[in-house]
């Protein structure tokens, strides 16, 4: 298996197909099939941007398109390198 | 999925994933599933008091009819055990089962029936998991709590399992004040399989309660198993069943909360569920999955797993510096030694548990379950803790020539 590319905001990202997502009161825990991982999306925005990466050219666009924040764009990005790194999601071909 | 949580307090927005879970989720995390109260052995401190099975226990179909449940929850993983699991017949059709449901299996065994083939069939099965009981690194300290012959064949069940080329299997060690001291053997033991070591906390819970006082660690093997996680915790895992020990200073790896009835619970045998697996006792019972509404409906609607879901805000363990690191500690080791569920844990490592201990009215005695499944005459392999003659597992396993002088 080949480590997981750092994580660019710019290139087109979608939730992996491995991972299955399970809404919660707070957000939504992810799992995944492939690594038998566990994580939490710890608030409904972060699903809603997750859900839609497919949806959009770029993360960054997605990050645009939900209504992210301005100044909590950072903590998205940082986020989603975190599940980037944990393969929740992956590169679009 | 709605959780309904009517007059109850309000989750509130963001904050710590800890703060959250206290509210409980739409589905546990896992859950922990005991398919038998049957069981080979007669371990002394035995969680669930198994030993003989339960003639109401869920049959295949219904054992079927849970797990297409938990696949529509999406519960991902669940962590069977028993009584000894794998005695049941059906034990490998419902193994088989829950995989094809996108329900990961995490099993618990003593390894009586993990030949080669079976170790062979395990290892060529995905997303399945397996963990060997084992509460001693050697035969003569395992033994004495596990019963005769069980080292013998816990270890033929990790050789089997090494030699079939599984990944990842466990070795699930009870920590006791009889095998704390053996955690470096125990680590040694397990790399030498090419297994990984899983350590928990032993709780006053079955027939635990009976040896509770032999068997928990002391104060000062407490200190010494804190500074053993703080080494190694990177390189075991632990179930974060010993949060307790947070109070000690800097907080360990994982969940440190109590998850009854909020991220966990238990489905016994018979389909009776409980807040925790430590916690099998009509105080803890929230409802049956044979029940109109079936697991779902228990998880989401029961009364008492609403009451577990808010944080504690009262009881002397909130005004103790260390709450935020300890949560108060678990529950079920505090109902079991008799102690107020708001107050310290009876191992609490500030030694306020002690003193409620002390502060008993032993008049009262301890709350005892009425769920007893032990077996009622001897067992092949009698656990001698406890001073009782053992009869041996074989015949053949003591020497026809002991005591015999020749020449």
């Amino acid at each position: 298996m080949t480590a997981a590319p750092a994580f660019d905001p710019a290139l087109p990202w979608r939730q992996s197909r491995s991972v299955a997502l399970r809404p919660e009161p707070f957000g939504a825990l992810v799992y995944s099939f492939a690594n038998r991982k566990l994580s939490f999306l710890k608030s409904k925005l972060l699903v809603s941007v997750v859900t839609s990466l497919a949806d959009h050219p770029t993360a960054e666009a997605a990050l645009v398109a939900c209504g992210v924040p301005e100044a909590q764009r950072g903590a998205y990005v940082k986020a989603l390198a975190d599940l980037a790194r944990s393969q929740m999601i992956e590169v679009r071909p | 999925m709605t959780a309904v949580l009517p007059s109850h307090p309000q989750r509130p927005e963001g904050g710590r994933l800890i703060d959250q879970f206290e509210y409980g989720l739409d589905a546990p995390i896992c859950l922990t599933w005991e398919l038998t109260y049957a069981c080979n052995l007669a371990c002394v401190h035995c969680l669930s008091s198994s030993g003989r099975r339960d003639p109401r226990e869920l049959s295949t179909a219904e054992a079927e009819g849970v797990i297409d449940e938990l696949q529509r929850m999406q519960v991902f993983y669940v962590n069977v055990g028993g009584g000894e699991p794998t005695v049941r017949p059906d034990f490998w059709h419902l193994l088989d089962y829950a995989i094809g449901h996108d329900v990961g299996v995490k099993f618990s065994t003593n390894g009586i029936k993990l030949d080669k083939a079976r170790a062979a069939q395990l290892a060529a099965t995905d997303y399945v998991d397996v963990q060997i009981s084992l509460d001693g690194a050697t035969a003569e300290v395992n033994d004495r709590v596990r019963g005769a012959g069980s080292f013998a064949t816990a270890t033929r069940a990790l050789e089997n399992l090494a030699e079939a080329g599984m990944k990842d299997f466990k070795v699930s060690v009870v920590v006791t004040r009889e095998n704390v001291s053996q955690l470096d053997q125990f680590k040694a033991l397990t790399d030498r399989y090419g297994a990984q070591l899983r350590i928990t906390r032993f709780r006053p819970s079955g027939r635990g309660a009976d040896v509770w006082d032999q068997l928990h660690p002391t104060q000062a093997q407490q200190r010494e198993l804190y500074a053993w996680l703080l080494a190694n915790g990177e390189k075991v895992l632990t179930g974060d069943s010993f949060f307790h020990l947070s109070a000690l200073g800097e907080s360990l790896p994982g969940l440190n909360l109590c998850g009854a009835g909020r991220v966990v619970c238990l489905i016994d045998p018979v389909g009776d569920v409980y807040a925790c697996p430590f916690a099998i006792h009509e105080n803890f019972l929230a409802g049956n999955v044979r029940d109109e509404g079936g697991f779902q409906r228990v998880w989401q609607q029961s009364e008492l797993f609403a009451d577990l879901r808010s944080p504690q805000t009262g009881g002397a363990c909130t005004k103790c510096a260390h709450f935020d690191a300890c949560r108060g500690g678990c529950m079920a080791a505090k109902f079991f030694t008799g102690l107020p569920l708001d107050g310290p844990d009876p191992e609490c490592v500030q030694g306020y548990g002690e003193t409620a201990l002390a502060a008993r009215d032993l008049g009262l005695g301890t709350p005892k379950s009425h769920i007893d499944h032990s077996h009622t005459g001897p067992v092949r392999g009698q656990p001698t803790l406890l001073g009782m003659p053992a009869i041996p597992a074989k015949a053949c396993d003591e020497s026809p020539l002991a005591g015999l002088t020749l020449g």
